[in-house]
């Protein structure tokens, strides 16, 4: 409960500065020197905030849609020939570093948007993609050979039972994939796409600190209102079997 | 009535069930029992096709199960299994539900069929429906899972190990339980097991199997007094056989005229108890309600199984 | 219909091969796509030239060879080893004609001529690869065998780049023209990573076990090492100048601790924190899993506490312990990239120079040895972990 709380306080909070960043002038201008700007003018915050956030959504809803697609093929006899090297994949795939993905779509895209959603999605395929196999795994057999016995198709059972048990551990990856972009976009602005990274490399670029905390607190307080949020739901719909302690 | 006729299932080349043929009459039980590896629960399985025969044919009613396809010949079978494989995101009544959904039965008779079956499983609904199956105790989650095989009034309920996970007390009753339901709906039913004393207790007739072979498929008592082969005679237990055969007769069939002292025992109590009853209270003779009474040495002769 | 089910034929017997077809679909696709950019020098935009374009006969003999490959790879199943082979052949002959492309181009073009990797490459480079990974995937090798492969596959590569096949392709001119600052990001780089690893195993180890045995810290803890992972890297790496800067000019003695808002210090404070909550809630995890028969046995046998903790805990906790060095190690090598954009160095610093200067040579300069070594770290350790449950079990 106090969790909750402390998430629409934390919401409130970041609406207010979003909304009107001067009021908040006061707070950061320790931090500055020589009289320069507490706030970030160039651009509205709440704008960047916005495309932040879009680029964000955008690269997560394809993402999930793709990993779970493929998760789901791979665990199906037409596809299960393609399990161990999808694994072995996605294992390799996550040591790759993000911000050298984001460099590599660069040659491949060119500046602005476009490399750091390419980058997003991939990177974000990986902790669905292995999720969701997770998720499914975890079924019990029991379950799958009851629903097979009462005579439900392939799909009756992927849709009635395998899915809705695997959900919570499928949002928990799509939760990991958006804290990982929300992250990783801050460093699209350095191949200039719209984000909220543009007010730290901006503060970095004249040393004023008060750019790149308020920046930075912007972005961390999206991840945890969006992990806050993820947490929620997938507390909401673990069947209280699950749960631990439950 | 249930037709297997020469069903076989071979694994990499080695026959798991090798040519097994047994028919089982409408309304009557079957107990499949062996080691495991027997091949019993395999047979089962092919029953509702959960496992594809590589030769040989199932006809339910006379009917080809071959050319019924798989799901739609799932939904007219009952299935339930040891570890009752109910759907934990689902309530009681919605895992109940399941099969007449599928059926797309109105939802008032999926509504009304719910609440008469956990009446008759002895879950009153207003306490039950809504629970989840965590929420239930080991005893009631295997009835919630018979009951849920049950829903769609099939003509055949396979049953494979269900009173697997409980403990012997509340295994015992959930047998007569099982079998009081299965009289009253008459429906046909095929049960797997590896106790004998359970194939006993439930089968109208008795299914041996070892190596995937159907090694004898007869009534109780012949399975008892003559056993097919050694291992039949093994796999019963010789010590526990005469307390197999008493089990399976009340002791209205032994009743003769006389009077005895006590008080009457009821007709409809097992032979196997009666005799439990004179050696504990050393009697000779015990009375039996409505007259007569049943001997000691009746008993004993009963135990050889009618030989001479 | 029973008669044939008699037969108990493996289906796949048959079929094509998924695996080998997802891999022959891309390096065909590939194929189609342009082999090498072309340019006149650095910073131009050129015209991309596909093999046979670049390299005549010889191209069209290599495109033919892995055509071949592919083909066999789609239609039938090798043994896992055999694909494993094929893959990697595929792969080294690919990179070999890369290289001769570039030599042959090179030749016509001067010393400012560039010739780098285009998107065929890459592309079929990856239908080899997925090909080499499906084998090694079902090989099931033993650690022993796998740390084999894994040195051949790093010495392949080594032996690659001293021989000078690949001298004229692009990010080689790039790394010639800069060794000594190539070698000088190396060390920097592994330094990072390293040191930040060391200390977060340091003060992370004792931390999980006081966590272990004090229940009631946990939420606290645990939940601050939860909020700095939410910390975009950037902004972290960013605040962590000012900050340093400020200890160092005002806390006595900080600055002689070599504590300072410049340089490498604030890029090892930002990894240092990121891989404590890795570190801290595995240890938890590891001593929470021993089961606790197991532990109660050791007190039983008449060991104190901190012999049940040195003797049975740690050796049994060790395989998530080691997980966890895996995932901060594989962590730290990415993001120590971000420290090239606050000057710390490593390889970040040819990133994002490449970056500012449009020049994608630069960028891959600082990209490909990161992902080498997060790659290869990754690999190692995830060996090293199954070497330990194996032990274990």
């Amino acid at each position: 409960m106090t969790r909750r709380v402390g998430l629409v306080l934390l919401a409130a909070a970041l609406a207010a500065f979003l909304i009107a960043p001067d009021r908040f002038a006061p707070l950061l201008r320790p931090l500055t020197t020589n009289g320069a700007p507490a706030i970030y003018t160039q651009t509205s915050l709440l704008r960047l905030a916005l495309s932040h956030l879009a680029l964000v959504g955008a690269a997560v809803a394809v993402s999930t849609a793709v990993a779970v697609g493929f998760a789901i093929f791979v665990t199906r006899p037409a596809g299960r020939d393609l399990l161990p090297l999808a694994r072995s994949v996605a294992s390799i795939g996550q040591t790759f570093p993000p911000v050298a993905v984001l460099a590599l779509a660069v040659p491949a895209m060119g500046f602005g948007a476009g490399p750091t959603l390419l980058a997003l999605i991939l990177y974000g395929l990986l902790p669905i993609f292995e999720n969701t196999l997770a998720g499914l795994a975890s079924v019990p057999p029991a379950v799958i050979e009851a629903a097979r016995g009462t005579g439900m198709t392939p799909a009756q059972r992927l849709r009635a039972v395998e899915l809705p048990l695997a959900l919570p551990v499928i949002l928990s990856g799509v939760r990991l994939s958006a804290i990982i972009a929300l992250s990783t976009a801050t460093i699209g602005s350095t191949v200039a796409a719209r984000t909220l990274g543009e007010v730290i490399i901006a503060g970095l670029l004249s040393s004023n600190s008060a750019f790149v905390v308020q920046g930075g607190a912007v972005v961390a307080a999206l991840a945890l209102l969006i992990s806050g949020l993820f947490r929620e739901i997938e507390r909401a719909l673990t069947p209280a079997a699950q749960r631990p302690g439950g | 009535m249930i037709e297997v006729e020469r069903l076989t299932r071979l694994y990499d080349g080695r026959a798991v069930v090798d040519d097994v043929t047994l028919t089982v009459d409408r309304g009557k039980i079957a107990a499949l029992v062996g080691t495991s590896g027997s091949g019993k629960t395999t047979l089962l399985r092919m029953i509702n096709r959960l496992v594809e025969p590589s030769s040989g044919r199932v006809r339910i009613a006379g009917e080809d199960t071959a050319a019924i396809p798989p799901h739609l010949l799932r939904r007219r079978i009952g299935y339930a299994i040891q570890d009752h494989g109910l759907f934990p995101h689902r309530t009681v009544a919605q895992n109940i539900a399941t099969v007449p959904g599928l059926l797309g039965w109105p939802r008032r008779d999926i509504a009304a069929r719910v609440d008469e079956l956990l009446t008759l499983f002895q879950l009153p609904p207003a306490e039950f429906a809504g629970r989840y199956p965590h929420q239930l105790s080991g005893g009631q989650q295997q009835r919630v899972g018979v009951a849920r095989a049950l829903a769609a009034r099939p003509e055949l309920l396979l049953m494979d190990e269900p009173f697997g996970a409980l403990d012997p007390v509340i295994r015992a009753r959930a047998r007569d339980d099982l079998r009081a339901i299965q009289r009253e709906l008459g429906t046909t039913l095929i049960v797997v097991t590896h106790d004998m004393g359970e194939a006993f207790a439930l089968g109208d007739t008795i299914a041996v199997m070892d190596g995937g072979g159907l090694l004898q498929y007869a009534p109780p008592r012949e399975i008892l007094t003559r056993p097919a082969s050694d291992f039949v005679r093994d796999l019963v237990g010789a010590a526990d056989r005469p307390f197999h055969l008493l089990a399976l007769e009340p002791v209205a069939a032994l009743v003769q005229p006389g009077e005895a002292p006590g008080a009457p025992v009821p007709r409809d109590l097992s032979q196997r108890d009666a005799l439990s009853l004179c050696l504990w209270r050393g009697l000779a003779a015990l009375p039996v309600a409505g007259g007569g009474v049943v001997t000691l040495a009746a008993l004993e002769r009963a135990a050889q199984g009618g030989r001479p | 219909m029973t008669t044939l089910r008699a037969t108990g034929l493996p289906r796949r017997a048959v079929a094509p091969d998924l695996p080998g077809a997802v891999a022959a679909l891309i390096g065909l696709g590939g194929m189609a796509l342009p082999f090498v950019q072309f340019r006149p020098n650095r910073i131009v935009a050129g015209e991309a030239l596909t093999l046979p374009a670049a390299l005549g006969a010889r191209g069209t003999a290599v495109l033919a060879g892995l055509a071949a490959v592919l083909l066999l790879a789609a239609l039938g199943r090798q043994r896992p080893a055999l694909r494993l082979a094929l893959g990697a052949a595929a792969g080294l002959g690919l990179t070999l004609a890369l290289g001769a492309a570039a030599t042959a181009l090179s030749a016509g073009g001067g010393t400012l001529a560039r010739v780098s990797p285009a998107a065929g490459f890459w592309t079929m480079l990856l239908a080899a690869l997925l090909l080499a990974a499906d084998g090694a995937a079902r090989l099931e090798a033993r650690p022993a065998l796998r740390w084999l492969l894994l040195a051949a596959g790093v010495a392949a590569v080594a032996a690659l780049l001293r021989s000078g096949v690949l001298a004229d392709v692009s990010v080689l001119r790039e790394y010639a023209a800069r060794a000594p600052q190539f070698r000088a990001e190396a060390v920097r780089h592994l330094r990072l990573a390293f040191a930040s690893l060391g200390a977060a195993l340091a003060i992370g180890l004792p931390l999980g076990i006081a966590l272990h045995l004090q229940r009631g810290l946990r939420p606290a803890v645990l939940g601050v090492l939860d909020v700095v992972q939410t910390i975009p890297s950037l902004a972290l790496f960013g605040v962590m100048i000012p900050a340093l800067g400020w200890v160092a000019a005002h806390v006595p003695g900080a600055a002689a601790a070599g504590i300072a808002g410049i340089g490498v210090f604030p890029a090892l404070v930002a990894l240092f924190l990121y891989s404590l909550l890795p570190v801290v809630a595995n240890t938890v995890v590891g001593l929470d899993a021993v089961p606790a028969p197991l532990r109660e046995a050791a007190a039983g046998l008449g060991m104190t506490r901190g012999q049940v903790l040195r003797q049975v805990m740690i050796p049994l906790t060790l395989p998530v312990l080691l997980a966890a060095v895996r995932i901060v190690l594989v962590q730290n090598i990415g993001l120590a990239v971000i420290a090239g954009l606050i000057g710390g160095g490593g390889f970040g610093a040819f990133v994002f120079q490449g970056l500012n200067q449009t020049a994608m040579d630069l960028i891959l300069l600082g990209a490909l040895p990161t992902i080498a070594l997060a790659l290869v770290a990754g690999v190692a350790l995830d060996i090293a972990v199954a070497q330990l449950r194996r032990g274990a079990a």
